[in-house]
């Protein structure tokens, strides 16, 4: 897909009416494309060779990449530092923001450094808890909830201003985004909750590791009956996916793994097959078969912790793209060679 | 304590009965209250308040109760301090992520909330904590703010 509004390719595009970031993953949700995303898997090193390295190997499938903010509470490179990163070369990131480990004096000048390095997009999280990660004796913050951080940083982009009301010379132009888990109980308040997160500023959803289709139907169901997928505050939602390397795993992320839910099916499934990675792989390309047909899912997240390389491989297979290519760095000057080589 | 706590949820009806009672009460004092002196009477109400809610609610005298628009079950005891709702860690049996052997605090809160009058304010967004206001009296606060109003209302009459 390529913007005809696009400057110079990678840079930030021109905001267009009833858009509110500058970012390319906005611009494909409200064409009403079906989206894809993933997330780097951040290095446990200063060296950003390696950050662009693990960014490349989703080249030409993903719409925006995750930077995640510590996921599972344990330290890695902050997503503010891949995100510069990234963006430098021109990747369209989405920025998490955790408020698992700052106040909120730290989290708002986070969202303008993230939106001056050209993040357009920024994914509120409440974070996991400090016992989940390999700092168990970590102090935890929570000066704020994922829903007083998406009211904030709305405020921020919409009011121009800080919380204290102090004015912001340039607001930070970006699509807010936001988790949620239909997977978990109280699964009859789900709906709502994300309805309040809808109220808070939400305009894209991502949510947990999705094994159980016809909960997330249920889910989507209540979600089209609350009207919230409609009007110029809808919101988009995309459905996490993500493959599993085996049986076991699956087993040990189902008991360890804060709010993953994996049906005893999946788990059956994987150890019957001769192959069990191969049939995880194929496992989740069923999976995004299945959530495309489910009526509102706007598009995909991808989670391959440690399993990264088969991006591609689900992503072209399950054939979601419809022959599209995501902009990555030197997409179109490969195009031009090639057509010139032909 | 968490038996009580649980308890008073499961009974957040009464509870929000009683309180509808209670605040109307303290907000007629206002005048009392302001002959004593609202700084004065400040040290003994939060004793009384943190006693009567620490014992029913275990109460963390945040100072900006959010009691009746959480179905009774103090947000305050979530281990993330959620104010708005349950994260996305609750276990399949209804427990918490970090405290596995605790019940969620909005789990409880959903079910408090669906057998009150005023439930639906747990879908209000609420502001984020103020942490100056952490120790003081939350009670002596609402009434201020319903004496202010009052008064401001009774100013534009005139």
């Amino acid at each position: 897909m390529k913007f005809d509004d696009e400057p110079v390719p990678g840079y930030s595009l021109p905001i267009l009416p009833g858009h509110v970031s500058p970012g390319r993953l906005e611009r494909v949700l409200r064409a009403g494309k079906f989206a894809v995303t993933s997330e780097i898997d951040p290095p446990d090193s200063a060296d950003p060779e390696e950050v662009l390295k693990r960014a490349a190997i989703f080249d030409g499938y993903v719409d925006a990449i995750n930077a995640t903010d510590g996921s599972g509470a344990n330290c890695h490179m902050s997503s503010v530092g891949v995100c510069s990163l990234l963006t430098r070369v021109g990747y369209a990131m989405v920025m998490q923001i955790a408020c698992r480990d700052r106040n909120r004096i730290a989290i708002q000048g986070e969202i303008l450094g993230g939106a001056a390095m050209g993040v357009a997009n920024i994914m509120c999280l409440t974070g996991d808890g400090v016992q989940a990660g390999d700092h168990p004796q970590a102090k935890p913050v929570f000066d704020l909830d994922s829903m007083s951080l998406l009211e904030l940083a709305r405020m921020m982009r919409d009011e121009s201003r800080f919380q204290s009301g102090r004015k912001l010379a340039l607001p930070p132009r970006v699509f807010l985004g936001a988790a949620e888990n239909p997977f978990a109980p109280p699964y009859e308040w789900r709906p709502h909750r994300l309805a309040k997160k809808i109220a808070a500023g939400a305009q894209f959803i991502q949510t947990q590791y999705c094994f159980d289709v016809p909960r997330l139907k249920t889910f989507m169901a209540q979600v089209r009956d609350l009207g919230l997928l409609e009007g110029p505050d809808r919101v988009f939602i995309m459905a996490g996916v993500g493959p599993l390397a085996s049986a076991k795993s699956a087993t040990w992320i189902r008991e360890n793994v804060p709010g993953v839910h994996i049906p005893d099916s999946v788990i059956k499934r994987l150890a019957g097959a001769e192959k069990q990675k191969a049939e995880g792989k194929k496992l989740c390309i069923d999976l995004i078969q299945e959530i495309r047909e489910i009526e509102g899912v706007s598009g995909v997240h991808v989670m391959a912790y440690r399993q990264e390389t088969t991006v591609a491989e689900i992503i072209e297979t399950s054939g979601v793209l419809d022959g599209r290519t995501p902009w990555y760095p030197g997409r179109d000057t490969k195009t031009e060679k090639e057509s010139l080589e032909a | 304590m968490y038996a009580v706590r649980r308890w008073v949820v499961r009974h957040s009806r009464v509870f929000e009965v009683i309180y509808n009672v209670f605040e109307p009460v303290i907000a007629r004092l206002d005048p009392l209250w302001r002959a004593i002196g609202y700084g004065r009477v400040e040290g003994p109400v939060t004793a009384v308040e943190r006693t009567v809610k620490g014992f029913l609610f275990d109460c963390q005298m945040c100072g900006q109760c959010a009691l009746s628009s959480t179905g009774m079950s103090c947000p305050m005891n979530c281990p993330k301090n959620l104010r708005n709702g349950p994260c996305g860690g609750v276990r399949a049996n209804g427990h918490c992520e970090v405290k596995p052997e605790m019940k969620c605090v909005w789990a409880e809160a959903w079910a408090g909330s669906q057998q009150m009058q005023g439930g639906q304010k747990i879908h209000l967004v609420q502001k984020p904590v103020d942490f100056r206001l952490r120790e003081s009296s939350s009670w002596l606060r609402v009434v201020r703010e319903i004496a202010e109003g009052r008064a401001a209302g009774q100013g534009e009459k005139k």
